[in-house]
């Protein structure tokens, strides 16, 4: 299964190579509207992205708007899928390095293991772009730069909301968290910022905190024994919207109601996040946008042409309150 | 020795003796954590309660094992069930979202049969690989853990399907007689399945067939047919616990969807006494496997286990209910611990091997 899908990409990439090379000389001046500017006469940009997995919505949002943006910028996309595991994605990047793409971009699974993959990758003098989730190398020089959100940040302005509206709370807020994946960086960096914001204000305390994988079901689940082990829940904050969309049944199901017994924080903002944001059942949803294609084909174009860029690029984002999201709700592309 | 004596024997040595204990301990404990664990309420006309999510969460996880029972008495192994729970979830709801009524229970009835019907055939594939081609059950059902999980993917093309269907939501989270409706589908595959094996002769045939398929043929078994049909009752049994799943949170997650379900589902079947090596099984062992492993999982939540130390917590109960539950081990320790008792001569020795230590 594996091995055709990865075969067929390489006879692909051959053909459209020796495509290339034929074409190269007459082709040179037809495609300078795909270069955008002082890119002049390039040969067609090859970019081996290798995508987390599909786990979610804001997944898939992502994985499109890297592909449409790709097809935008005249930039041929080798597109593997590495379903979650760290070894599927460290094959990929190794067939990246022998299809001689020119650059690599991958979003990691997890945080450690990739210095041996990313030596080789420079080894080989392909440069390499982190996208959406960081790596924890020293060696800061295995990668270009990483584009992608701030978790840290999501998790702070989840919290500073959360002050915000309950500066007037005289006595105690019970919070209860729900993590994403244990171990992944965007648990462990929305965790820390949160924290870090709600220490402002003694009375808010989280009174539990469990992973509920980023899934609906282990929101649900994680949800229903909070709800009973907790008779006073105030706040609810979860680590994405799936997460906080399972809490929501758990929460109706404990005859209570979402968005005004209970607050309801989240990250993400993917459709079904702000369709509940909207419908009054969340709260406040703290952006964390997957539309980074187009900023990562300009970048993948400058690393090419080897110019010097930032070492961390954030992704332009935002954050939703109920109104803004009905405003913002139909013109959202994911 | 008295009869009160033998009796007790014959209470610790029987093989679902030492699950029981622990799953009696872990609802001890999280009562002692939390008073209120055991308290159920009634509210909207159901029960609701800790106990009630066990019995509701562990019904998908008590079908799957039971499929997984009969395979394992065969000496087989299906680690494609995950990945069947999350196709048939994902075949359902997606007929269901392109119902332009997706309340009415005709479209429903057959988003179910259209899910089963899938989940039936790639049953028969697995059945096929084992049965007919004679490939490890362990290889052959690997091909479709891996390939399924892709296909439940493709299925709902990647995205989180949401439906809004009451008649399909109902399968996760209604209620029958104020309890989880969920469970009750569990018990009736239960009470099936045991009528069938127990009831006829196929419950010998498949542990016959699990003992030694070869001799079972020569003995005048058509050994394939029954390692093909035990695949085929695995896939059903995972087809309906997808149902529940997607049920469960109205949306089909080709990605999350029973992922890892297999290994909680050998898990039960080797808690509840049934040998890996196949030539036995024991379906009430099953159940309760199931029930404790969903005891374990919810402990987790009730008592606010931190994540990272939780699946160690796991791994500790589970290693102890192992341990404990082999003869081997319980007749040292129970040696051990008798030897000081009769003699005075007998703890004298203990304690001076102990002063060199």
């Amino acid at each position: 299964m594996k091995r055709t899908r990865n075969s067929l990409p390489f006879r692909k990439a051959a053909a459209v190579l020796t495509a290339a090379l034929l074409a190269t000389g007459m082709a040179a001046c037809g495609n300078s509207d795909t270069g955008g500017g002082s890119a002049g006469g390039d040969d067609k940009l090859v970019l081996g992205f290798s995508q987390v997995g599909a786990e979610s919505g804001w997944r898939t949002a992502n994985t499109t708007s890297i592909k449409e943006s790709a097809a935008e910028a005249g930039v041929e996309l080798k597109f593997d899928d590495a379903q979650q595991k760290q070894e599927n994605q460290i094959k990929a990047i190794r067939n990246f390095i022998q299809q001689k793409v020119d650059v690599i971009a991958f979003s990691p699974v997890v945080e450690s293991g990739w210095d041996t993959v990313l030596k080789e990758a420079k080894d080989a003098k392909i440069p390499v772009i982190l996208t959406d989730r960081a790596v924890d190398s020293a060696d800061k020089s295995l990668y270009k730069t990483f584009l992608g959100s701030d978790f840290k940040k999501e998790g702070r302005l989840a919290g500073e909301w959360l002050v915000e509206q309950k500066k007037s709370a005289s006595g105690p807020v019970n919070i209860v968290e729900l993590q994403g994946t244990t171990g992944s960086a965007p648990a462990n960096d929305r965790k820390e910022g949160f924290a870090a914001a709600i220490a402002a204000n003694p009375n808010l305390k989280i009174v539990a905190s469990q992973s509920g994988d980023f899934t609906r079901a282990g929101g649900k689940q994680v949800m229903e024994q909070f709800l009973k082990a907790n008779p006073k829940i105030d706040v609810l904050f979860a680590h994405n919207d799936d997460m906080g969309l399972g809490a929501l049944e758990a929460i109706t199901a404990a005859g209570k109601v979402p968005g005004k017994d209970i607050t309801i924080i989240t990250i993400d903002a993917v459709k079904d996040g702000m369709q509940a944001l909207a419908d009054g059942k969340f709260n406040f949803i703290a952006e964390c946008s997957p539309l980074l294609g187009p900023q990562l084909m300009e970048l993948a174009k400058k690393v090419h042409k080897g110019e010097e860029v930032p070492a961390r690029i954030e992704t332009e984002e935002t954050t939703f309150t109920q109104e803004q999201a009905k405003e913002a709700l139909p013109n959202r592309k994911y | 020795m008295s009869t009160a004596q033998s009796r007790y024997r014959a209470l610790t040595t029987h093989r679902l003796f030492w699950p029981v204990v622990v799953l009696v301990a872990l609802v001890v404990a999280n009562t002692v954590y939390r008073p209120g664990f055991l308290s159920v309420q009634v509210r909207d006309g159901h029960l609701y309660g800790s106990l009630i999510d066990i019995l509701r969460l562990s019904a998908p996880l008590i079908l799957v094992a039971l499929g997984m029972t009969l395979v394992i008495a065969t000496g087989g192994i299906d680690l494609s069930v995950g990945s069947l729970c999350a196709i048939s979830g994902a075949v359902a709801c997606l007929y269901i979202s392109r119902q332009p009524d997706q309340n009415s229970m005709g479209g429903v009835l057959t988003a179910l049969a259209l899910g089963l019907a899938v989940a039936l055939v790639l049953g028969a594939w697995n059945g096929v690989l084992v049965a007919v081609i004679g490939i490890q059950p362990i290889i052959a059902t690997l091909i479709l853990m891996v390939a399924g999980r892709g296909l439940a993917q493709l299925i709902t093309e990647g995205q989180i399907l949401t439906i809004n269907s009451s008649p399909y939501k109902a399968i996760g989270v209604g209620h029958l007689l104020t309890l989880p409706l969920a469970i009750f589908i569990a018990l009736a595959a239960a009470l099936l399945i045991a009528a069938v094996t127990r009831r006829t002769a196929l419950g010998l045939i498949v542990e016959s067939v699990g003992g030694n398929a070869r001799a079972s043929r020569l003995a005048g078994i058509r050994s394939a047919r029954i390692t093909f049909l035990v695949y085929v009752i695995s896939a059903a049994c995972a087809a309906v616990a997808g149902f529940m799943m997607t049920a469960n949170v109205s949306s089909a997650d080709g990605n999350a969807a029973g992922l890892w379900v297999e290994l909680d589902a050998i898990l039960a079947v080797v808690i509840g006494g049934t040998s890996l090596a196949g030539g036995r099984f024991s379906l009430g062992g099953t159940i309760l496997g199931a029930l404790l492993i969903q005891t374990l999982t919810t402990t987790v939540y009730a008592m606010n286990i931190s994540p990272q130390t939780s699946l160690l917590f796991k791994a500790v109960v589970v290693i102890a209910v192992c341990l404990i539950q082999a003869p081997g081990f319980r007749a040292r320790f129970t040696r051990r611990r008798r030897v000081p008792a009769p003699a005075a001569a007998g703890a004298d020795e203990t304690r001076k091997e102990q002063v060199p230590a």
